[in-house]
């Protein structure tokens, strides 16, 4: 869905580059935690410690489900606005 | 050309130039949007990672040990050490004499970055020479460095005056 065009073309531009900015940022914050998650399980499993694997992958899967999604989101930003690409 | 015949072309243009548009305001687009999907296929390494810890874990059969002579009693003075091998050959570990009647064992690997450890009789402890990790000798334990993980311990029993390894903990 294009929300703007001609000349609100820009600000709209503008704005789609803030959103994905804050949504990579959302999505680096995501990324750090999952290797947080696979240090740590790895560590368990090292010593192990099976036990801490399955809740780790869950875990692991929603943030990488999250991750998807706000991948999706960007591009949804960047088909609105640069709808002409 | 009508009108209708340039849309088409337009449709059909290649990939390449929507990747690598030479507008500016696009191009700022492009870069976000390919680190964007750089990040999430990172994230999907890291679950795959844990997929695959998971599948190991999964896939994990309880070690059986054998009994290996790793000494005689008294074989070794107090402070001294011995290096055996166990619980497969080229797995190598070390007991040290703590006492008159005392007696610990560990793998020499160190759960850093698989440095031998060795028994520092000075500092009563064991120490790895990569990164500096030093391991308590009363229970593998780490006092000190990079290791984050003690040192698997030898369960040793104790058979008339011979000292003989029964399994290691945790399972290695």
């Amino acid at each position: 869905m294009a929300l703007y065009s001609g000349s609100q073309q820009i600000p709209q531009q503008r704005r789609g580059l803030t959103a994905i900015d804050a949504i990579t940022a959302l999505i680096i914050i995501l990324l750090v935690v999952q290797i947080w998650l696979l240090s740590a399980t790895l560590d368990a499993f090292l010593a192990g410690h099976t036990e801490t694997a399955l809740p780790g992958a869950i875990v692991s899967g929603l943030l990488c489900a999250g991750c998807f999604a706000m991948y999706e989101f960007v591009r949804r930003v960047d088909r609105d606005a640069r709808p002409n690409r | 050309m009508p009108d209708g015949a340039k849309t088409t072309v337009k449709k059909q243009e290649p990939l390449w130039r929507d990747e690598f548009s030479i507008s500016r305001a696009d191009e700022r687009y492009v870069s976000r949007r390919q680190l964007a999907k750089f990040l999430t296929l990172g994230s999907l390494g890291m679950f795959a990672g844990n997929l695959w810890i998971l599948v190991k874990s999964w896939m994990r059969k309880a070690q059986v040990y054998n009994r290996s002579l790793v000494a005689k009693v008294g074989e070794i003075p107090v402070g001294g050490v011995k290096l055996f091998q166990y619980p497969k050959p080229g797995e190598q570990c070390i007991m040290i004499r703590t006492a008159d009647d005392s007696y610990v064992a560990y793998s020499q690997k160190c759960t850093h970055l698989s440095c031998a450890v060795f028994y520092s009789r000075e500092h009563d402890r064991l120490e790895c020479p990569c990164h500096q990790g030093y391991f308590s000798v009363q229970d593998g334990s780490v006092l000190q460095g990079p290791p984050t993980r003690p040192l698997p311990r030898v369960v040793l029993e104790r058979s008339g005056d011979a000292l003989i390894a029964i399994k290691m903990e945790p399972e290695v």
